[in-house]
């Protein structure tokens, strides 16, 4: 225990509690009807509180509800919208499960979703109905459901204890402990029963079996106290959090934090529930330990390691995987570098004169080596003891070939020692058996060669050892011999076979990190995602038998492309496709051998980076039952490699577009720039010379020169306007319009603009109309300046010189509204988009004007992310509206 | 008598350069020429010009480059004269040093005017603390501002705007120079401090009688109109 200094909150714990209200933000709630078992109401009490809800006005929608028949329950459906449910058919019998899809798509901001508990039939998208609704709350929508005492994974052998009944549909404790509320539905055992009697739980024939089993009244007790017990626990823990959130002072969590070493055997469960409960009671945190050994586990021993470590996790354990020989030497420094006060282990139940042979128990090693750490060892229960093997499997693969050539070699030695021994005696038969087994358990399987060295033992005293063909030995020093003889057989052959073991273990290894290398190797000397991509999936369906599919994201990574890129060696279906889906879109592994859609064809593991998922790689196993955990851990490190493969090639091929983009630009540039100067300059020539001539020229000198030279400055001035449209339109269509986007007063824009157009209109002719009190907006002031501008000298090219032009700003929800109104001759029909296109010359227009002005407008609109719109006003004339959506700033006062 | 100023015009254009030619020296200007970037260089040190007429577009080097290096040692004002008229190009130029800016194509009288001003500036000594612009008369040294005689009262920050355009009067002052003697360098991208006092200077300022005062130059910054 920590000394006498007061404990501060944790940090992590915090970290976790924010964490916690910041998922629950987006997150549904979700509230839970707890009994102690059917009967007691919660669906009744469920569809109470939701009629409730959907009378104060609540979106409430019922995804699957049982009314097991109840009327009094059926009427309370009344009103209430239901999903209909999904019919599914699995070996010919039709099932109807509730229709996820159909509830996420329809979300409602409540479901209710009966029967917790509840196993989906096969084909379903997951295994559990819990699963199900994680993944409505994950979607942002509100779930009640019920569920019973019993159903509650880490009680699960305590009900079993009590009521003899083995409940197969549990729900993990950490899905409970999510809940953000749990209403308990209690009721007293005698009205239960009462209830019971009178048919309103099971019908008929059901409810006399009931009663007399399950109904018991002491069951009913037990259960009852477990499910009040439960829900003080879940108060209490509730209390605890929010004491650590708000700092109120008082005793911290507990400063224990607990482990249990995990193995692959069956009784590993129990083991773990009850590390969950001791945990959860003492509110410390806890970490389940798993020792990988060199000896290689078989394909039952791993589904089983698998399940209990799923388990763990599922309970809300962090699981520690270590490697070491030395079982208990390896728990204890995991245990250390988790800071574990209190470690959980079985009892063993083996025999204890093998276990001493054995160097001594692994809790004999723990309590010697573990001083600082409190051990609990916790017996196995009835009912989760090992499973026992058949024989076949107790002593292992190619059995009867390895017994086969043991007994042949010893029969050749033997027969070989028969005409030997005249020669050398007895005891170097000894010796020659001796050497057969070193030999022998290089080559077959420890049992073989236990069966060796007894059999030759057994042969050499018949047959050898004075006196011939009993099993009798005369002197003393025989005896010896013959003891010694067998206790160093069966040593080397013990010996031999583990370095066997060990060396084929090895050999495993080093052909994963060899595949791995290969990988490396092949990624790093590709040329192209396609090359590097084949390299890959050659290598993965080398390794793992298996074949791959690889199903990328498009280059914004929101969607998966459904078809598989060409180098996948399989090709999923429109099925498989949707798991792969799920799997990308929800960032986890899923399909065969996972909790997802396990009855897909094949595993999907989505291929992620720190810049996000970026596809999916597909392993379609043809014929395996189970994956271990090494595959697991190699086919995820294949997939980092694959995902940083794609990645880099992703990061090439968009740096090669952004400096393509950038190359065009430039050339745009220049060219804009040398075009525009060859343009302008003779035009500023024309327009400076004719200036200078302009003072210079008198009626008096020149008759008519003062005329023509008028006529040059008005056709310079046009040809000027006409090549700075040319040059705007380029800019347009080049698509790279800069935004300088800057605060201006929309005021001081119709301003600007009438200004800039006074030569060819009268100042008196615009009436501007701007409220007072506009904000500030933000826009690209010289463009907008332009787009009014245009549409003024539209304006005025279509109306009489003597009629005004309105000019307008307004601000309309951010949105900025820029009106030119003429009273002209106004647009024929179908003209009000014409008009914009490029070229398009008014129908009664006059003669000049090149038809860029209004798609100029258009496109500086464009820019700006809004819209223009030509329309006839009521009284007469055309108007045009450009509508900008606008940041906004403060107001000057 | 003042000698008449000498104006160096720096453009790759012979056209352009005739015509200016033809269109400053009835004016009293003398004009020396320069085809390029480092000729141009070269002639502001050995002729020693008044004012130097800038093309952005120059065969050897960059407009901007010629300015950057100019300002490196001298303070002659620069026109620059471009076909450039983006907003970022007028800006640059302004920033880097460039007295004024006109784009091609130019009205002759326009050209004058813009080099009477810059040239006022540089001889009317910036020690006079009387400043009399149309009908606004700003006293620097006894922060009076007078609009037809009218004393105007003005806040400590309309004040320093005020300032700044009056001591360039008749010249473009970006928005960058002017949040930074305003504002303080940081100050530099929040143009819409400027707006909304700009907006206010214009309100005390302006009247129907006096018209338009302080000029905005779209994308670029404002101009203290000086009648002529």
């Amino acid at each position: 225990m920590t000394g006498p200094e007061p404990q501060r909150p944790n940090p992590d714990a915090l970290l976790a509690e924010i964490k916690r209200e910041e998922r629950m933000a987006s997150r549904g709630q979700l509230k839970i009807f707890f009994g102690m078992c059917p009967g007691v109401g919660k669906t009744y009490a469920m569809l109470q509180a939701a009629q409730r809800s959907r009378l104060g006005g609540m979106d409430v929608v019922v995804g699957l509800v049982e009314t097991h028949g109840r009327a009094e329950t059926e009427a309370l459906l009344a009103g209430l919208e239901v999903v209909p449910r999904k019919a599914l058919e699995y070996r010919g019998v039709a099932l109807a499960e509730m229709n996820l899809d159909g509830l996420l798509a329809r979300r409602p901001k409540l479901a209710l979703v009966d029967e917790l508990a509840h196993t989906n039939a096969p084909g379903s998208r997951h295994p559990k109905r819990y699963q199900d609704v994680l993944e409505l709350l994950d979607a942002g929508i509100d779930v009640y459901t019920t569920l019973n005492v019993q159903h509650l994974e880490s009680r699960v052998d305590v009900v079993q204890q009590i009521t003899g009944v083995t409940v197969r549909e549990t729900v993990p404790d950490s899905v409970v402990d999510q809940a953000d509320e749990i209403e308990i539905i209690d009721l007293t055992p005698e009205q239960l029963r009462k209830r019971l009697a009178e048919g309103k739980v099971y019908f008929g024939d059901r409810a006399a079996t009931a009663a007399e089993n399950f109904f018991r009244e002491e069951n009913l007790t037990a259960l009852r106290e477990m499910a009040l017990r439960c829900t003080t626990e879940q108060v209490d823990r509730e209390l605890r959090d929010v004491m650590r959130a708000k700092r109120i002072g008082g005793r911290w969590a507990s400063g224990q934090r607990l482990a249990v070493a995990v193995g692959p055997s069956p009784f590993s469960g129990p083991l773990i529930r009850w590390t969950r409960r001791i945990a959860s009671a003492m509110d410390a945190s806890w970490v389940a330990i798993y020792v990988e050994t060199s000896t290689p586990l078989d394909e039952d021993a791993q589904t089983g390691l698998t399940k209990n470590l799923s388990l763990a996790r599922q309970l809300g354990a962090e699981v520690v995987m270590t490697h070491g020989d030395d079982v208990a030497a390896a728990v204890l420094e995991a245990a250390r570098e988790h800071h574990v006060t209190q470690l959980v282990v079985g009892r063993p139940n083996g025999n204890p004169l093998w276990e001493i042979l054995r160097g001594g128990s692994l809790v004999g090693k723990l309590m010697r080596r573990g001083a600082e750490i409190d051990i609990h060892v916790i017996r196995a229960e009835k009912g989760a003891r090992p499973r026992k093997p058949t024989l076949a499997q107790f002593l292992g693969q190619n059995l009867p070939r390895d017994f086969g050539w043991g007994a042949a070699t010893v029969a050749v030695v033997t027969l070989a020692s028969w005409f030997l021994q005249r020669l050398t005696g007895y005891q170097a038969v000894g010796i020659l058996y001796m050497l057969s087994i070193v030999v022998l358990a290089t080559m077959l399987n420890r049992w073989a060669v236990l069966f060796v060295a007894t059999l030759s033992a057994l042969l050499w005293d018949f047959l050898f050892i004075p006196p011939p063909f009993t099993f009798h030995i005369n002197s003393l020093q025989d005896r010896m011999m013959f003891a010694m003889y067998f206790i160093v057989a069966v040593m080397v052959g013990r010996l031999t076979s583990r370095l066997r073991t060990r060396e084929i273990a090895e050999r495993k290894r080093e052909q994963r990190t060899q595949a791995l290398n290969r990988l490396l190797e092949g990624v790093s000397a590709s040329t192209s995602l396609e090359d590097g991509l084949h390299r890959a999936v050659r290598e993965m369906d080398l390794v793992f038998r298996a074949r791959t599919a690889v199903l990328l994201s498009d280059v914004g990574g929101r969607k998966l492309d459904a078809v598989p890129h060409p180098a996948s060696t399989f090709l999923p279906d429109e099925r498989e496709v949707g798991v792969a889906t799920w799997a990308f879109e929800k960032r986890q592994v899923a399909g065969r051998f996972t909790d997802t859609l396990p009855d897909a064809a094949a595993l999907y593991v989505p291929l992620t980076t720190s810049n996000g998922t970026l596809g999916i790689l597909g392993v379609n196993f043809a014929e395996r039952n189970a994956l271990t955990l090494d595959e697991r851990e190699l086919l995820e490190t294949f997939a980092v490699q694959i995902a940083a493969l794609v990645e880099r090639y992703r990061l090439i091929e968009g740096a090669s577009q952004a400096r393509l983009a950038a190359e065009s630009e430039r050339l745009h540039r220049t060219l804009l720039d040398s075009v525009s100067h060859e343009l302008k300059t003779p035009l500023a020539v024309i327009e400076a010379a004719t200036d200078g001539l302009d003072v210079q020229l008198t009626e008096a000198s020149v008759p008519l020169g003062k005329t023509f030279l008028d006529e040059i400055k008005q056709a310079n001035k046009r040809l000027s306007r006409v090549v700075s449209n040319l040059l705007d339109m380029t800019r347009i269509e080049t698509g790279k319009l800069p935004l300088n986007l800057e605060w201006c007063e929309p005021a001081e824009l119709l301003q600007s603009a009438a200004e800039m157009v006074k030569n060819e209109i009268s100042p008196e002719r615009i009436h501007i109309s701007a409220p007072d009190d506009m904000p500030l907006v933000r826009l690209d002031f010289g463009l907008m300046e332009q787009a009014l501008c245009n549409l003024l000298t539209n304006a005025a090219t279509y109306s009489p010189a003597d009629k005004p032009i309105q000019m307008s700003a307004q601000l309309d929800n951010n949105v900025l509204v820029l009106r030119v109104a003429d009273q002209g001759i106004g647009l024929t029909t179908g003209e009000e988009t014409k008009v914009f296109e490029k070229f398009y010359r008014g129908v009664r227009a006059r003669p000049g004007g090149t038809g860029l002005g209004l798609s100029i407008v258009r496109g500086f609109t464009r820019a700006h992310h809004g819209e223009v719109i030509a329309e006839n006003n009521p009284t007469g004339g055309a108007s045009f509206t450009i509508r900008l959506p606008v940041e906004t700033g403060s107001k000057p006062a | 008598m003042k000698p008449n100023p000498i104006v160096l015009v720096i453009d790759d254009e012979a056209a352009i350069r005739r015509l200016l030619r033809a269109a400053l020296e009835p004016h009293n200007y003398q004009v020396c020429e320069a085809e390029t970037g480092q000729l141009g260089l070269q002639e502001a040190v050995g002729r020693r010009p008044d004012v130097v007429i800038l093309d952005l577009g120059l065969p050897d080097m960059d407009g901007l480059t010629v300015l950057k290096r100019l300002r490196e040692w001298s303070q002659t004002p620069v026109l620059v004269l471009s076909v450039r008229d983006r907003e970022g190009d007028k800006v640059a130029a302004l920033d880097n040093g460039a007295d004024d800016y006109l784009t091609k194509p130019f009205g002759t009288a326009e050209l004058l005017a813009r080099l009477r001003v810059i040239q006022r500036r540089v001889s009317g000594g910036p020690d006079e603390p009387v400043h009399v612009i149309g009908d606004l008369q700003v006293d620097l040294a006894a922060h009076v501002v007078k609009v037809k005689d009218h004393e105007v009262s003005l806040t400590a920050t309309e004040y320093a705007l005020l300032r700044v355009l009056v001591q360039h009067a008749g010249k473009v002052v970006t928005h960058k120079q002017l949040l930074r003697a305003v504002w303080g360098p940081n100050a530099e991208t929040q143009s819409q401090y400027l707006r909304v006092y700009i907006t206010h200077l214009r309100k005390k300022l302006e009247t129907a009688a006096t018209g338009k005062l302080i000029q905005t130059e779209t994308g670029i910054g404002y101009r203290l109109v000086i009648g002529d």
